[in-house]
């Protein structure tokens, strides 16, 4: 078991840049079930991708693959031909948002988006439309999410994972992988892994991965890793306190980040003195989360927390 | 993206925001010369000279040149004296303001020179608001923000009388509505024309705010005048800079007398990069992992000199680059590569290391952790290049080996 994706998610690419393509090609690599490419101008065409095989993803499989992916000229088009239940973004930003509602109004259960840079006023819309249709938006700006040995959707690099038991939980992509790196080594591995994303406008917090962590029978344990801006880590503290029945280690970057200042994400800012790094440290703690005094103890925090 | 008050004022007028009148000097003459149409114009004999940099806190701060002079002042001799003794007096005042340091609580103690005076007209004021557009990031929707207690500073609201602080929220498919500017008129205590005139201001603000894609607006103080108009005495706008490509005229409002300089040379190059008070040099890729890079250097006993991410497809030329404006800051003692190479390749980043060494010369210690793909090759390369470097195991013995050795 896992969360958001597994082996038999089916996935459709919408953006199919240098950067889409390259992912894709990865995700293939890696064993996902990439099935539809959606392109308003090279619709009716096949995309072609040939390599080797990434041995760290989906097991099983022969030492190259080829597979030619249909181009569609809209989501509902790819989805209805496919049968694809997930899409993943990789449209520039001044486009990324209609992207997102097109998947949304296209019935699409669950979209990724990579994409970096997108306007927040564009979000703030493309949350609105999302909020009146059944789809979950993870991201944007975010690294997307992997299920090892099933799924990979998005820009992690598949190799430093290995399917196990606790669930990653991100605002940032390298912190993430710093912490995925450490369960590979120490034995744990990974149920899934869930990059949130860095924007102050997102589709999934921490609260609605945590739940679907709680819910999930294989997921042991739980590492979130959070960062100054907003008040997500806070809710997710007080939601952890009075839920979740798995043990949580956690992170929180931006300590000694001056105030007023963007420190890289669009998101990350300490604003009229909120969202600093340890207001939300305290309101883990307060939710008996394991807090790693650097990224470098976070597998080892989450084994103290896992006892 | 931050502008100036006289910027702010003109997109505002532009729109149908009610401003004061003024006038742009950047010279001692045209400060002067703004002084007789004001008065004449709006018969009101007083004028305001105002300091323009990208600060707040200007009313209450004072010039290095000149300690007893603040960044606004209010100019009254026109009452007795006439347009010429308020020539006379602008005269003196700029005269002094421009090129001056302005020191407010925001500008550090470095200050901000002067360069731009704003001349505005005087008002009659009956009674001063707060106003302010944001985001609301726990609902993602934008709100409308206001308070009573005008001229304070909103945190000191919020912190001392949360409950004189009202909020309207602007639904993205609606817009703010009518009866809700309405609603928070009447919270302010506006009535009869000061009411008619208060909702006109608060929709457009709404409006504009989200037209123009700001960050954030404030009006601080909003002023009812003694006749019923309502008017941004003050005014602040940033912008969010992943829509300014829709905005050529606000991207055109850009100061960059105003940036960090080391600031604007890293946005020119793709980097992101932020300068900070320490001595250990930081170049990372992400931008979680490059704001724990800074923590765990601080974590070890050290300061970090800077937030540095080279994102996720640096090249050997951006990494050149990240090193040029790293070892031009006279503070650095020490610099910390901290690489976790996910879709960037280790070699990659280790080439460019080496490059950058060559090209930009080292004069102090240099520690380089490289984990992720392609991280034997990374290192082999670093090994072989012959230059002083240190490796590390982990982000922590990085930069526990970069503190010790600069210190």
């Amino acid at each position: 078991m896992s969360i958001l994706v597994n082996a038999g998610t089916k996935v459709l690419v919408q953006g199919l840049g240098r950067t889409g393509r390259f992912h894709t090609d990865m995700a293939i690599a890696y064993g996902t079930q990439m099935v539809a490419a959606v392109h308003p101008s090279k619709a009716g065409t096949v995309e072609h991708f040939a390599g080797e095989t990434d041995h760290s993803g989906v097991p099983g499989r022969g030492d190259t693959y080829e597979l030619d992916l249909p181009i569609f000229r809209s989501v509902t088009e790819a989805k209805d031909a496919t049968g694809a239940d997930a899409s993943v973004v990789y449209v520039p930003p001044p486009f990324a948002a209609d992207a997102i509602m097109e998947a949304a109004e296209a019935g699409m259960e669950l979209v990724i988006c990579i994409t970096e840079g997108i306007p927040v006023a564009d979000m703030v819309k493309a949350k609105r439309y999302l909020d009146d249709r059944g789809t979950r938006l993870v991201g944007p700006n975010c690294p997307g999410v992997i299920t090892p040995e099933e799924c990979k959707i998005g820009i992690m690099p598949g190799y430093i994972h290995t399917a196990g038991r606790v669930g990653v939980v991100s605002r940032s992509g390298t912190l993430t992988y710093e912490a995925v790196y450490q369960l590979t080594t120490i034995g744990l591995g990974q149920t899934t892994a869930v990059g949130i994303g860095g924007d102050p406008v997102n589709g999934t917090n921490f609260v609605d991965v945590l739940k679907l962590f709680n819910d999930d029978p294989v997921t042991e344990g739980v590492i979130m890793i959070g960062e100054i801006g907003g008040t997500a880590e806070e809710e997710a503290a007080a939601w952890i306190a009075e839920n979740m029945t798995k043990p949580v280690a956690g992170f929180i970057a931006g300590t000694t980040a001056p105030p007023g200042k963007r420190m890289g994400h669009a998101g990350a800012i300490i604003s009229g003195g909120m969202g600093t790094a340890d207001a939300k440290i305290d309101a883990l703690r307060e939710a008996d989360v394991t807090i790693a005094p650097t990224p470098s103890d976070l597998g080892a925090a989450m084994v103290e927390a896992m006892g | 993206m931050k502008i100036h008050e006289y910027q702010a004022k003109q997109l505002m007028a532009e729109r149908g925001i009610p401003v004061p009148r003024g006038v742009v000097a950047t010279t001692v003459d045209q400060a002067v010369a703004a002084v007789r149409p004001l008065i004449e114009e709006t018969g009101n004999k007083v004028v305001v000279v105002k300091s323009q940099i990208h600060a707040g806190g200007r009313g209450k701060g004072r010039f290095k040149e000149h300690p007893d002079l603040g960044g606004v002042n209010v100019v009254t001799d026109g009452i007795d004296g006439g347009i010429a003794a308020a020539e006379d007096k602008v005269r003196e005042l700029a005269t002094k303001m421009l090129g001056s340091t302005l020191v407010t609580i925001q500008t550090g103690e470095a200050g901000k020179t002067v360069n731009t005076l704003y001349i505005e007209q005087g008002i009659d004021i009956a009674d001063e608001l707060y106003l302010s557009v944001l985001l609301d990031r726990a609902t993602s929707r934008n709100i409308v923000m206001s308070s009573s207690e005008g001229g304070t500073e909103i945190e000191e609201v919020a912190a001392n009388t949360p409950e004189k602080i009202l909020k309207e929220e602007i639904d993205p498919a609606h817009g703010l509505l009518g009866f809700q500017a309405s609603r928070m008129a009447h919270g302010l205590g506006l009535e009869g024309d000061a009411h008619r005139n208060g909702v006109k201001f608060i929709q457009t603000l709404a409006r504009v705010a989200v037209e123009l894609d700001t960050d954030l607006v404030e009006i601080n103080p909003l002023v009812v005048t003694t006749d019923g108009k309502v008017m941004a005495l003050d005014g602040k706008m940033s912008f969010e800079a992943n829509a300014l490509y829709r905005h050529s005229d606000v991207a055109g409002m850009r100061d960059v007398s105003e940036e960090d300089p080391a600031e604007a040379t890293a946005n020119e190059h793709g980097l992101s990069f932020i300068k900070l008070d320490g001595t250990i040099g930081c170049m990372v890729n992400g931008a979680g992992l490059a704001m724990a890079t800074m923590d765990i250097i601080k974590h070890v006993g050290g300061e970090p000199a800077n937030f540095l991410d080279v994102g996720g497809g640096a090249t050997a030329e951006k990494i050149t680059e990240a090193f040029k404006i790293i070892t031009a800051d006279p503070n650095v003692k020490g610099i910390f590569v901290n690489i976790f190479g996910g879709i960037m390749k280790c070699d990659t980043i280790a080439e460019g290391v080496v490059e950058a060494v060559n090209e930009v010369g080292l004069e102090v210690p240099l520690v380089v952790r490289l984990e992720g793909t392609n991280v034997e090759l990374g290192k082999q390369i670093i090994d072989e290049s012959g230059l002083n470097v240190v490796s590390a195991q982990d982000m922590k013995d990085g930069a526990q080996k970069i503190v010790g050795l600069a210190s």
